[in-house]
């Protein structure tokens, strides 16, 4: 009987994983018969959709890098990250030296770090981070959810368009520097557009920093010439290196104790260096399914900027606000003829724009700032390429968790609503100010050569840091409760 | 939604986590282990698939033993032995 029950939510999965996978081939279709133009968005649909299926099979969360690591002592997923971290720079070096790369350097300041810092604690308190909370809700997770629309996406939406009372505090050289940049009746920085805090942040803050990508510097141009700056400065040196010291500071750390000492126990003898690699490859290779998956998502989103490019070459256009505007959707696209396209994997801006959508459909003016007004437009919906994205992953994952059968509907209940709500706020406080998350912020600058991602990834960690330390003693409480039973 | 954490007999404890997602289970695995004596033995229940790739890469890396999984439905049951 227990059998049969089993053999038809089995069966009622697959079905389901088929459905799921069919719907998004005829929404693929229909896109590509209603205007070539929108073949443009079948990339997004199905890198994401990629990136679903192999978050969800490695349990791949960059939430869980950190916070598993000072919480249970598991490098598994620090891991993973850094082996993805190694391949995806070396993919993006070649794209970069061959001129097939979409990436862009973010302007390098201390606010990275501490928008990093926010995001950190943001992404322990919910329970996974901005691409992490996508895949869990197509597990069925009720608390991801919450953490990605009411925090990432409301909360993100409405931290840009503040103003009023909040634009006291702003200081006074921001404001100065941001005046000048205001240009009457130019699609550059209209002033009724600088109406929010964040509008000044952006113009007279952000815009004046430099952004750095080591091969651009003037020291590396010169020291290497042609395509070896992408290879030794960006990838290397700014990537890899870092990455394996990483590793081994991991290894020495939280594995090499326990394996020298189980080593040196079974073998009968002092142990050397050839221990040392075996102990570094156990740990590399302790959680086959999250390393292997590390290294095909670094592929991944290596070939998804190849084919963005390419549809850029295509399309004659490095911006689907341009196609859009082609189509006579002008409402949709920001004052500068752009919408939100990062070109690569990419997660909270399109999350905004969700948010900011629901929120104009209420009757708040969201298009009254830079953010989406002049920057990221406020597409429809079913027109968003990045928000597509955001819906491959989940859906990619709940194919995956159907196939598997861990698909669970689990709505939030008790404290888990109050951590969910409030650790997507902070995620989306955090990822904000440094224009990106785990992903834009950290990832993917890491790899393109972009020395402030490791920045964000110090503020990250640091802040996953303190969410641990705080869960860990609110767990103590519960135990200590539970316990007094007996 | 509650955690539980029960002894069920002599030497025999009870995690039940279910609803809980990262980084709780694990947390809550890793609390109860300590409270625990050598060789003493601990059921837990939990229905957060990402939590258990660290769960048994947790075990594995403190000694403990997991004797048994099993999964009914979303919900995971791991039998650990305490090392």
């Amino acid at each position: 009987m227990e059998i049969e029950a089993v053999n038809t939510s089995d069966k009622k999965n697959k079905l389901w994983a088929f459905a799921i996978t069919g719907v998004l081939i005829v929404i693929s279709m229909m896109y590509y018969s209603a205007n070539v133009f929108y073949m443009y968005l079948i990339p997004y649909i199905w890198f994401g959709f990629a990136y679903g299926m192999m978050l969800q099979y490695g349990r791949f969360c960059f939430a869980s890098a950190s916070r598993d690591l000072f919480a249970a002592g598991v490098p598994r997923m620090a891991v993973g990250i850094l082996v993805a971290l190694v391949f995806f720079s070396f993919i993006q070096a070649t794209l970069a030296s061959t001129n097939m790369s979409t990436f862009h350097p973010a302007p390098f300041g201390p606010h990275t770090l501490i928008a990093g810092l926010i995001f950190g604690v943001g992404m322990v308190l919910a329970g996974g981070c901005a691409s992490g909370s996508l895949y869990k809700i197509g597990e069925g997770n009720g608390t991801s959810f919450l953490a990605a629309f009411f925090g990432l996406s409301i909360g993100q939406a409405i931290f840009v368009d503040l103003g009023g009372i909040f634009n006291k505090f702003l200081p006074k050289s921001w404001i100065a520097s941001s005046a000048l940049k205001e240009i009457p009746a130019s699609s550059a920085v209209p002033p009724e557009k600088v109406t929010s805090w964040f509008d000044v942040y952006l113009s007279g803050y952000i815009w004046d920093l430099p952004s750095v990508q080591l091969s651009g510097t003037k020291a590396m141009s010169e020291a290497l010439p042609g395509a070896w700056k992408y290879f030794i400065a960006d990838s290397l040196i700014t990537a890899i290196i870092p990455a394996l010291a990483l590793l081994c500071v991991i290894y020495a750390v939280y594995i090499r104790k326990g394996f020298i000492k189980k080593r040196t126990k079974e073998k009968g003898r002092t142990t050397g260096f050839g221990d040392e690699l075996a102990g570094m490859w156990k740990m590399i290779t302790a959680s086959k399914r999250t390393t292997l998956m590390g290294v095909l998502i670094g592929i991944t989103a290596g070939l998804h900027i190849f084919v963005m490019k390419g549809m850029h070459l295509k399309f004659g256009a490095d911006n689907f606000g341009k196609l859009l505007t082609k189509m006579g959707h002008t409402a949709d696209v920001a004052t500068g003829g752009t919408v939100f396209d990062p070109g690569y994997w990419y997660i909270t801006s399109q999350e905004a724009q969700l948010g900011a959508w629901i929120l104009q459909k209420f009757g708040w003016d969201m298009r009254d700032n830079i953010f989406f007004g002049v920057n990221n437009g406020l597409p429809e919906l079913w027109r968003n390429p990045a928000l597509w994205m955001s819906l491959g992953i989940v859906f990619g994952a709940m194919v995956m968790a159907r196939l598997s059968n861990e698909f669970k509907f689990k709505l939030p209940k008790g404290e888990l609503i109050a951590w969910g709500l409030i650790g997507g706020l902070l995620m989306g406080i955090g990822s904000r100010p440094a224009l990106g998350c785990n992903i834009g912020a950290f990832f993917i600058r890491v790899a393109g050569g972009d020395p402030s991602g490791w920045l964000y990834g110090i503020g990250m960690v640091t802040g996953a840091f303190i969410g641990v330390k705080f869960f860990n003693w609110w767990s103590e409480r519960k135990m200590a409760k539970e316990m007094e039973a007996f | 939604m509650a955690m539980k954490f029960e002894k069920k007999g002599e030497g025999t404890y009870m995690l039940d986590v279910c609803g809980y997602v990262c980084p709780h289970p694990q947390i809550y695995c890793k609390k109860s282990l300590e409270k625990m004596g050598e060789g003493e033995t601990l059921e837990m229940i939990f229905d957060n698939p990402s939590s258990a790739e660290t769960i048994i890469q947790m075990l594995d890396q403190a000694g403990h033993e997991l004797t048994e999984r099993k999964q009914e439905g979303g919900k995971i049951i791991f039998r650990i032995k305490k090392g």
